[in-house]
């Protein structure tokens, strides 16, 4: 038996003597990522802007809080009279939105928020390009770096069709994630102990939704959603196949 | 920033040294062309500038090294690329390629210095003794016989080395035109360009250093010599500003989508470096001159212009890696708006940085010629 096997043990069994429960999920490591598949589905029309996506997701996963670091963000189109299309992400959406053109007169004809993240895709550039292998697909469907292996030549940086991956700056807080691509997980610390992304639990109107699908539940709900709604991925047409699905998008989003 | 930019672009990724990486190894690919077209497919007048090709070969194969790992995040898990690399990686297989040409080129340079190297062993004493000692591996037989099958021998290595610096650079320019995400490099003329490109530096490289060692000797330059790389270079340079228009035309045509962006880019944004510096002084304008100076009866000006369009042609060809590599990060791939960068003067992308990793294959030449006499094979 090995010292952590026995501490573990060993503690349970004080812990439920004294009355006391420790939470399973706190100290569970019987993790199975083949026993998993994550989707995430993002609502556009339901999206209000309100950026509390992004300051979850920042403090949350230690994202840098200076305005150009996103695992998440979230963009504003406006459509004006004469079709015009105006689109903006002040600071990422992290303070929310004002008014997007207050010195025009022109009419506002149409406006949404769309939430953006990592779309974790089936076929991504950024694994494809990594030199040493360091940014991987888990079996599990979720993207990600190993930070104690990335060398930080920003390859995926350029690859990622979507603006996901950034540096993490010498400035951050986390000392083994400086100099290294960083990106959106879907808090995989969290999702893999049963809680959903912090963005999902925060955001007030559940614009953002993740489902196991690998769970029968999950998958019907999952399902339906994708049943009832016109659906879509950005940048199809590079075949990338994103698990990050948008409702109520146009084709001007990219 | 003009537009709308997604916003982790506001950070441009590849900066200066990642302009001169492929900079510094595209001469390679000319140089090394120079020294097989010699050795492989008996181009003899240019048997005074073999070795110096040679030579000029190994300094920038070593040189590109620098910007490459001083402007990585991790420059201390740069091993790892050729420790554990993940071959479905174009810059993991160019690794791979670089330090491959590295070995076999080492070989080359030995087998071409032979003679010297044991001649210089047996003269020699102290450490320059110990050094050349080692260089022979032991061997110092340099009779006929077995300068002849070492001779053979280079020239199979040679056979090696040749596709394996042609792929190089062409798999450099298959490092920016394989990412699909980017409308400014998502073509398959890439490699194409980046390896004429490189062929022309490479022989703009030669002709001047040529000149320069042969200015301040006491030698006289070898005219026939001379006027091949200034054949050679004009052939070369022809293709290469064709191949530049025909994706310009190949882009103009096909109006997919981010035209917007690559016209707002190449009229406003890169127009000094890509109309003025890349395609006109670059490229249109030394074509031009070669021409004229081939037509010259004149020594004097047909001296005069190879060697201008020679450092046209090597500022041209600076100014296209500054263009794919930066041009092609200041376009959003929101396809909405533009994101810009400026050189710092400090710092690890700084210009000093810059100047360092120009500076450093210069020197490096330096010790080489030092070390492995062009001059007494020179004709």
């Amino acid at each position: 038996m090995d010292r952590r096997k026995f501490l573990k043990i060993t503690l349970s069994t004080i812990g439920g003597l004294t009355g006391l429960k420790l939470e399973a999920k706190a100290i569970k490591t019987d993790y199975d990522w083949n026993e998993h598949n994550y989707t995430f589905v993002v609502d556009s029309t339901k999206c209000i802007g309100c950026g509390r996506c992004v300051i979850a997701c920042k403090i949350e996963n230690d994202v840098p809080l200076e305005p150009h670091y996103f695992r998440t963000w979230v963009e504003r189109y406006s459509w004006y009279d004469g079709d015009i299309l105006k689109v903006d992400s002040p600071d990422g959406g992290f303070y929310g939105f004002s008014d997007p053109d207050p010195d025009t007169d022109r009419k506002v004809k149409k406006s949404y928020f769309v939430p953006k993240l990592c779309n974790q895709c089936e076929n991504p550039p950024c694994v494809q390009v990594c030199p040493v292998g360091a940014t991987y697909r888990t079996p599990d469907g979720v993207v990600l770096v190993d930070e104690d292996y990335c060398i930080g030549c920003r390859y995926c940086i350029q690859a990622c069709p979507y603006g996901a991956r950034y540096i993490y700056p010498v400035d951050g807080s986390v000392e083994s994630r400086k100099n290294t691509a960083d990106k959106c997980t879907f808090c995989y610390h969290r999702i893999t102990k049963g809680s959903k992304p912090a963005c999902v639990v925060v955001c007030p109107v559940q614009a953002r939704r993740i489902f196991d699908i690998e769970d029968a539940e999950k998958s019907i709900e999952f399902h339906e959603i994708m049943d009832k709604n016109r659906v879509s991925v950005l940048k199809s047409e590079l075949g990338t196949k994103p698990r990050v699905f948008y409702i109520g998008i146009d084709s001007e989003v990219r | 920033m003009e537009g709308f930019i997604y916003p982790n672009e506001a950070e441009i990724g590849w900066g200066i040294l990642i302009v001169l990486y492929p900079y510094i190894s595209g001469i390679i690919a000319g140089s090394f062309l120079v020294a097989s077209l010699y050795k492989l497919f008996n181009v003899d007048s240019l048997k005074p500038v073999f070795r110096l090709s040679l030579l000029i070969s190994l300094a920038f194969l070593i040189a590109t090294n620098f910007p490459l790992i001083s402007h990585l995040g991790h420059p201390e898990r740069a091993f790892e690329i050729i420790i554990t690399p993940h071959l479905s990686s174009a810059m993991a297989i160019f690794g791979y390629d670089a330090f491959f040409l590295l070995s076999i080129l080492l070989f080359i340079i030995l087998y071409e210095y032979r003679k010297d190297i044991v001649n210089l062993a047996t003269q020699s004493s102290g450490i320059k003794g110990i050094f050349y000692r080692i260089l022979t591996l032991g061997d110092y037989d340099i009779s006929e016989k077995a300068l002849k099958s070492d001779n053979k021998l280079a020239f199979y290595i040679m056979w090696v080395a040749f596709p394996s610096v042609i792929f190089l650079h062409g798999y450099v320019g298959f490092i920016f035109g394989s990412v699909k995400a980017n409308p400014w490099w998502n073509t398959s003329l890439m490699p194409l360009i980046f390896l004429f490109s490189g062929i022309v530096s490479g022989m703009a490289l030669v002709l001047l250093i040529y000149v320069v060692i042969f200015r301040t000797g006491r030698d006289e330059i070898n005219l026939t010599c001379f006027e091949t790389l200034a054949n050679l270079l004009l052939f070369f340079l022809v293709i290469d500003v064709a191949l530049e228009l025909l994706e310009l035309a190949h882009f103009m045509y096909l109006q997919e989508e981010g035209i917007e962006l690559i016209y707002g880019l190449i009229t406003d944004k890169l127009f000094i470096t890509f109309f003025i510096l890349q395609i006109g002084s670059g490229g249109i304008i030394p074509v031009v001159m070669l021409v004229s100076g081939k037509i010259s009866k004149s020594m004097n000006f047909k001296k005069f212009v190879y060697i201008l369009s020679s450092l046209f042609v090597l500022i041209g060809v600076l100014a296209m890696r500054w263009n794919v590599i930066i041009g092609g990060q200041i376009i959003s791939k929101s396809m909405r708006g533009f994101s810009s960068y400026h050189l710092p003067i400090l710092g690890q992308e700084g210009l000093i940085m810059a100047a360092i990793s120009l500076v450093i294959p210069f020197v490096l030449l330096g010790v080489l010629i030092k070390l492995f006499p062009v001059r007494d094979n020179l004709e």
